[in-house]
């Protein structure tokens, strides 16, 4: 049911306990009751919008960044990811497996204020080693959504 | 051309003269001709069909696969279909002689009939009932014997009324459940009764299984899996409804092969084979879809919560269907009959629904409301319809 709850909200989490409750057959406050305890175990985060931010008039420049770093004795990568996570900035961070360890995505207002981030804040941290800055041209796809969805196509009114 | 004779007889065969249209054309037309209409009149899955089938289909394509395929259909596809069929209905079959790939479950239907009636024989169906099973009959020079299915037993066939029915002359049992349009199912015990009275009038049993991925509540069983059934059955199943794949036409006939062959015949001669392009993506249904249908009959579910409370909210007694994608209420507190209800409920509030009468004339008191639509149409289409109820209370 946990995971009912889940997909839903995922695809719109404007949904209201009422209807999520009535889509799959459970009660009102049972529902309540298990996003509440998603919350407070955050495995629920937040609920945001899905925004193709290319079609705002002054669209934010994102950038993704490619860091080797240095692990530490105690802690591994996680004292860095830490510190690097903290900067608003970053919007998304991973710990990744191949050439490279953590892989970040980074907003701002213009270009050379994310390449600015990135020489005077991220690359003078100590453990980082290098950085790779690859600059979003378009988006095609995000959070499971399509942007710039075709034309709806056009089906028979009434079928038997 | 002045002077030309003109022709001094009808040339129309005398049974298609008399067939009626499909009520549901006739609605069609008058939807057709209006703008902004919200439908729950459609009969297909609002889905696309998942891309990775369409991908398969594309690749087809470009792999230049464009040549007939065998008269029975793709062996690889036979194969798959036969290995669905026995782990999700219980039922083997031999994909060599056993297994038929046809266009849609419309085509098997169409072979069924042809190959098993001679002319005067009777064949007992359900309504209300999907609107091609009286034609198919008729067109096959059979005598359709309607059984009607009612809201007291939730649509299921009561097998009292079957026996009623029963004549020397029957000889074909026709099934469809999950149904379109009520979404009745029938339960093991009723389904084992059936089964009963088939084996002892000695019926043949074609069994249109194409909704039944599309249950909500409880497991399928198939009538071909019950003991001494297989060998008086004929599984139709396809791959339009669960899978999204309508237009690709693609259905399949399971059955003796005893059965399948004479089937095949008709096939061979009037239709060749199936699209090869359909077929191919068919088989990646079979072999890498079930993820994409489970999602599908998921959200189907939900749908089908909403719509059916809507209805009762509103005052129209409506049953919870168990399976299928069809919402099928009781109108009958309007006061309205069935025809001008969806007639006058189109005009007034532009949501078009399906008149029950349209499947069989038991379906008198009822519209039938597909769910295969996106939650916000079917939200928008219960306010519209909850407004025209409470006015002409």
């Amino acid at each position: 049911m946990e995971k009912k709850i889940l997909r839903l909200l995922q695809d719109d989490c404007r949904l209201s306990a009422q209807e999520i409750a009535e889509r799959i057959g459970a009660e009102e406050a049972l529902v309540k009751d298990m996003i509440r305890k998603m919350e407070a175990d955050q495995v629920i985060l937040g609920y945001a919008a899905v925004v193709a931010d290319d079609r705002l008039p002054d669209a934010k420049v994102r950038a993704l960044i490619e860091v080797k770093v240095k692990p530490q004795r105690d802690g591994g990568f996680d004292e860095v990811a830490r510190r690097i996570a903290r900067f608003p900035e970053v919007v998304r961070l991973y710990l990744v497996s191949g050439g490279y360890d953590l892989l970040l995505e980074v907003e701002g207002d213009s270009l050379q204020t994310v390449a600015g981030f990135v020489s005077a804040r991220l690359a003078t941290i100590d453990g980082v080693l290098s950085t790779a800055t690859s600059f979003q041209l378009k988006k095609y796809k995000e959070s499971g959504k399509i942007m710039s969805q075709e034309d709806e196509y056009e089906r028979l009114p009434v079928t038997p | 051309m002045s002077g030309s004779p003109s022709p001094r007889r009808t040339f129309v065969a005398e049974h298609i003269h008399v067939l009626p249209k499909s009520g549901i054309r006739e609605f069609f037309d008058l939807v057709s001709t209006m703008k902004g209409v919200v439908s729950l009149g459609v009969g297909e899955p609002d889905f696309v069909t998942p891309w990775n089938i369409r991908e398969s289909g594309i690749y087809s394509l470009e792999k230049g696969h464009t040549a007939y395929t065998s008269n029975l259909g793709l062996l690889p596809l036979r194969k798959a279909i036969c290995d669905y069929v026995r782990s999700d209905y219980h039922v083997s079959y031999r994909p060599e002689d056993e297994c038929l790939v046809t266009i849609g479950v419309s085509e098997a239907l169409d072979m069924v009939m042809r190959a098993m009636i001679d002319p005067g024989d009777e064949v007992l169906y359900t309504e209300p009932c999907f609107v091609s099973y009286p034609a198919e009959i008729r067109m096959a020079h059979g005598v359709p014997v309607v059984v009607e299915t009612r809201e007291e037993d939730n649509f299921a066939l009561n097998p009292a009324l079957l026996r009623e029915k029963l004549t020397p002359k029957s000889k074909i049992l026709l099934l469809n459940f999950p149904c379109n349009p009520t979404g009745a199912t029938l339960d093991p015990a009723t389904m084992q009764e059936i089964a009963d009275i088939a084996m002892e009038h000695d019926l043949l049993v074609v069994t249109d299984e194409i909704y039944s991925e599309l249950l909500y509540e409880g497991t399928h069983t198939s009538i071909a899996s019950l003991p001494g059934m297989r060998e008086r059955t004929i599984f139709l199943h396809g791959f339009s409804k669960a899978f999204a794949m309508t237009g690709w036409r693609v259905g399949y006939a399971c059955g003796p092969a005893e059965l399948i062959d004479p089937m095949m015949k008709i096939h061979q001669y009037s239709i060749m084979c199936a699209s090869t392009m359909s077929q191919e993506a068919a088989l990646d249904a079979l072999l890498h879809g079930r993820r994409a249908m489970q999602e599908m009959r998921e959200s189907y579910c939900e749908r089908r919560n909403v719509i059916v409370n809507g209805f009762n909210r509103m005052g129209l007694r409506c049953l919870m269907p168990k399976g299928a994608f069809y919402a099928f209420p009781n109108i009958t507190s309007s006061g309205m009959d069935s025809v001008t209800f969806a007639k006058t409920l189109l005009q007034e509030e532009k949501v078009a629904v399906v008149p029950g009468t349209a499947f069989g004339a038991c379906g008198e008191g009822f519209v039938r409301c597909s769910y295969a639509a996106g939650m916000d149409r079917i939200q928008l289409a219960l306010e519209r319809i909850a407004a025209f109820v409470e006015r002409h209370k």
